[in-house]
């Protein structure tokens, strides 16, 4: 009955880093073919959230457990939740001098190939992959010989990361203010990437501060996260009134 | 937690740097040795043994002259225990009385030695297109494809045997770049030095094989005193590697090479080292200590010589490959990679001295430093006054692994006229949890992320090594590194 399992369950989750606690007993269940958006004020535990799910090691996870189609993944590596379906599209996309992004995207595409014991591809036939994939993104082939990130504008960034979430196909997606530093073009360019990458099987979470980007994707539900939990959850229209009344609406 | 995951990637760091070192057996062989200790008695002795001509033995007992008047040079960012220069053995060469024929006529347990460090002597198994002379310890073993290459004029000896055959050559050129007195090591170089290459390209040639040297420390209280000369004539042009390795012992060897090059008019000398003498156990003990004066002079118009080096071994690594840019619009360069590990210590570099008009000079240093390891580049960039339109373009970078290790820079700039350029570039960076985390989210595992991390660094350095220098090269500093970030 894997298919009626939720593709994410978070229980009582509580996170802390340098002893400090970030998240505290926070839950969450995300079914396949949902999109939930997470907003909150700075400091909320957002970014925290978003690494947690990814495996960053400077977390420790304190108390609760993180259920991805129904198993535990707390001791997983980073690696592992990449190849099951769990992808980070970061808010600040690291530079990588002298790694071309070719090379980059076709490592990447071909670890997960290996984890699946699928045929590895070589740099011809990657090339045929990742140039329709570059459409998605109005990106020209010219990106793919530059560095990975060096030099790239805030915009191509973001579309770098929007890139590779449409090469490697996770199920779980997880953008975190993958929208905030776009101009309006960039916005509609990555919303729409987004959108055609949607499936009846996958399920995303958008993390952002705005609501402009839930102009263009349609979220299922709207979660407002505040001092390491979740406070509230509503449909689109909640994201609306948070634009209008700000957060504080929410703290009394 | 900050302070738990800096260990956890510390300790991987650890891990991957480990790697056993693969060239660290001794070879057992019957050997002949001149007593340990230095005094002009050796001198004589070692003097005697090569059959030298007296212009020879007087140059070595001027310069050990000059070197007891020395004192070791303590400038370097460097810290190291003091040396005692009578505890070394000076001369030691396996036993082999009669001058060997042919190569088939080298004892088998050298051959062995040298198959094991991947390097073929016999002719059947000979790298294509490469010509190599081997030194072990004290004497150089055997030199290929000599015949093929003296049919195009070219001359590739040991030092040794160019000192008998070619006597007018040794002497124009011999200590006519790097002077016996120019520092400590050169003159220690100088006095005792037992053997190396020599290589002559004459004029409008282009050498038709690469030209190489392996040298090889095996015994254990024996120190490498190499000489190597390189003269291009004019309109000549020539590709020379070097490569070096040591058994692993507890006490510290002491190698202290001269190489001098000469380019005249319109001459092109490219020279390349990949350096990974035995560097050491994780706490430091044992290594060799590598004091090299490396100096080529571009004495004809338009000449050029270009230094790579990839240092990965040597517990203490005192080198700067420089160039003297005397003729008109002559050239230098300088590309490097240094990678040091657990306690090595490096201070590499170079100087490029533009006394000729127009010259150029171009220097790109990368440096890469894991564990609790030193690397600091050096260098000088000096134009003098007749320099006119010189220009100089120096890029140091600095890649850091793990919260230990440590990177300097020491340029230095002279400049005496105002028609010249100098372009300096520095950057520091580290590799950093999160450029690893960036990668293990895309699925990419950590030593793989290293890898390209790394390789990714040194692209610039790895594009002017020869093709199958570059390939090593990568493998090499990976195996350096394995296991050594998290």
């Amino acid at each position: 009955m894997t298919l009626n399992l939720p593709i994410l369950e978070i229980k009582n989750l509580e996170v802390s880093i340098n002893e400090n606690q970030i998240l505290k007993k926070l839950n969450l269940t995300v079914e396949k073919g949902e999109i939930h958006a997470i907003m909150g004020p700075n400091g909320s535990g957002k970014s925290t959230f978003s690494k947690v799910l990814a495996g960053h090691p400077s977390y420790s996870i304190i108390n609760g457990d993180i259920i991805f189609k129904g198993e535990s993944i707390l001791d997983l590596e980073p690696e592992e939740r990449s190849h099951l379906g769990i992808f980070l599209a970061f808010q600040y996309p690291i530079e990588i001098p002298g790694v071309s992004n070719e090379d980059f995207l076709r490592l990447s595409y071909n670890s997960k190939q290996k984890f699946y014991n699928k045929p590895e591809v070589d740099p011809i036939e990657f090339l045929s992959i990742i140039n329709e994939k570059l459409k998605l993104v109005n990106m020209s082939p010219a990106f793919l010989g530059r560095n990975v990130n060096e030099g790239f504008s805030g915009g191509e960034k973001k579309r770098n990361e929007i890139l590779q979430m449409i090469l490697l196909d996770s199920e779980l997606c997880i953008l975190d203010e993958t929208d905030s530093g776009l101009d309006i073009d960039a916005l509609k360019i990555i919303s729409n990437g987004i959108n055609k990458f949607m499936t009846p099987d996958k399920a995303i979470i958008l993390i952002t501060h705005y609501q402009r980007l839930l102009d263009y994707i349609n979220p299922t539900y709207v979660h407002v996260m505040q001092n390491g939990k979740i406070i509230r959850t509503g449909s689109a229209e909640l994201a609306k009134e948070l634009e209008d009344k700000g957060y504080e609406w929410l703290e009394v | 937690m900050i302070n738990q995951s800096n260990k956890v990637l510390n300790n991987n760091i650890t891990k991957l740097v480990n790697q056993t070192y693969q060239y660290g057996f001794s070879t057992n062989i019957e050997k002949e040795i001149i007593e340990k200790g230095l005094n002009t008695k050796t001198i004589h002795l070692i003097s005697q043994k090569k059959k030298e001509t007296p212009f020879l033995l007087n140059f070595r007992l001027k310069a050990y002259k000059k070197w007891k008047q020395m004192s070791e040079p303590n400038w370097a960012y460097l810290k190291f225990p003091e040396i005692n220069y009578q505890d070394i053995i000076y001369y030691s060469a396996p036993k082999s009385q009669k001058k060997l024929k042919d190569l088939s006529e080298v004892d088998p347990e050298l051959l062995k030695t040298f198959e094991k460090l991947g390097i073929s002597l016999s002719e059947q198994k000979r790298l294509t297109n490469v010509a190599v002379d081997v030194v072990f310890d004290s004497v150089s073993i055997g030199t290929t494809f000599q015949e093929e290459l003296s049919k195009h004029g070219v001359i590739f000896a040991s030092i040794s045997e160019a000192i008998n055959d070619y006597p007018d050559l040794i002497e124009k050129y011999l200590g006519s770049v790097v002077p016996i007195g120019d520092n400590y090591f050169a003159a220690l170089n100088s006095a005792v030095f037992t053997d190396g290459s020599f290589c002559y390209i004459p004029e409008s040639t282009i050498c038709p094989l690469d030209l190489s040297t392996y040298f090889r420390i095996n015994d254990q209280k024996s120190g490498q005193f190499e000489r190597t000369l390189i003269i291009a004539e004019k309109n000549s042009q020539v590709n020379y590697l070097e490569g070096c390795t040591a058994p692993q012992y507890d006490t510290n060897q002491l190698h202290a090479a001269v190489v001098e090059l000469i380019a005249l008019e319109n001459a092109n000398i490219k020279y390349s080292t990949v350096q990974n003498w035995y560097s050491g156990n994780e706490f430091g003990k044992g290594g060799v200590y590598n004091f090299v004066t490396k100096r080529g002079l571009c004495a004809g118009t338009n000449s050029k010589i270009s230094w790579t080096q990839v240092e990965t071994g040597s517990a203490i690594t005192w080198k700067y490959p420089s160039c003297l840019l005397i003729g008109d619009k002559a050239q230098g360069e300088f590309y490097s990679v240094a990678l040091t590990n657990n306690y090595q210590q490096a201070d590499t570099g170079t100087k490029m001295i533009h006394m000729g008009k127009y010259t150029r000079s171009r220097i790109i240093s990368k440096g890469i430093s894991a564990a609790k390891s030193k690397n600091s580049y050096r260098g000088q960039v000096a134009v003098t006054n007749k320099a006119i339109g010189s220009r100089n373009y120096s890029q140091c970078d600095s890649l850091l692994i793990g919260n230990l290790s440590n990177a300097n820079t020491f340029p230095f700039i002279s400049v005496q006229n105002a028609t010249s350029k100098i372009e300096h570039e520095a950057s520091t960076s580290k590799i950093g949890e999160e450029q690893i985390f960036y990668f293990l989210q895309r699925g990419i595992g950590l030593e793989k992320a290293i890898e390209l991390i790394i390789s990714g660094f040194c692209k610039e350095i790895f594009t002017e090594l020869p093709l199958e220098f570059a390939a090593e090269a990568d493998k090499l500093l990976t195996l350096k590194l394995e296991g050594s970030v998290g």
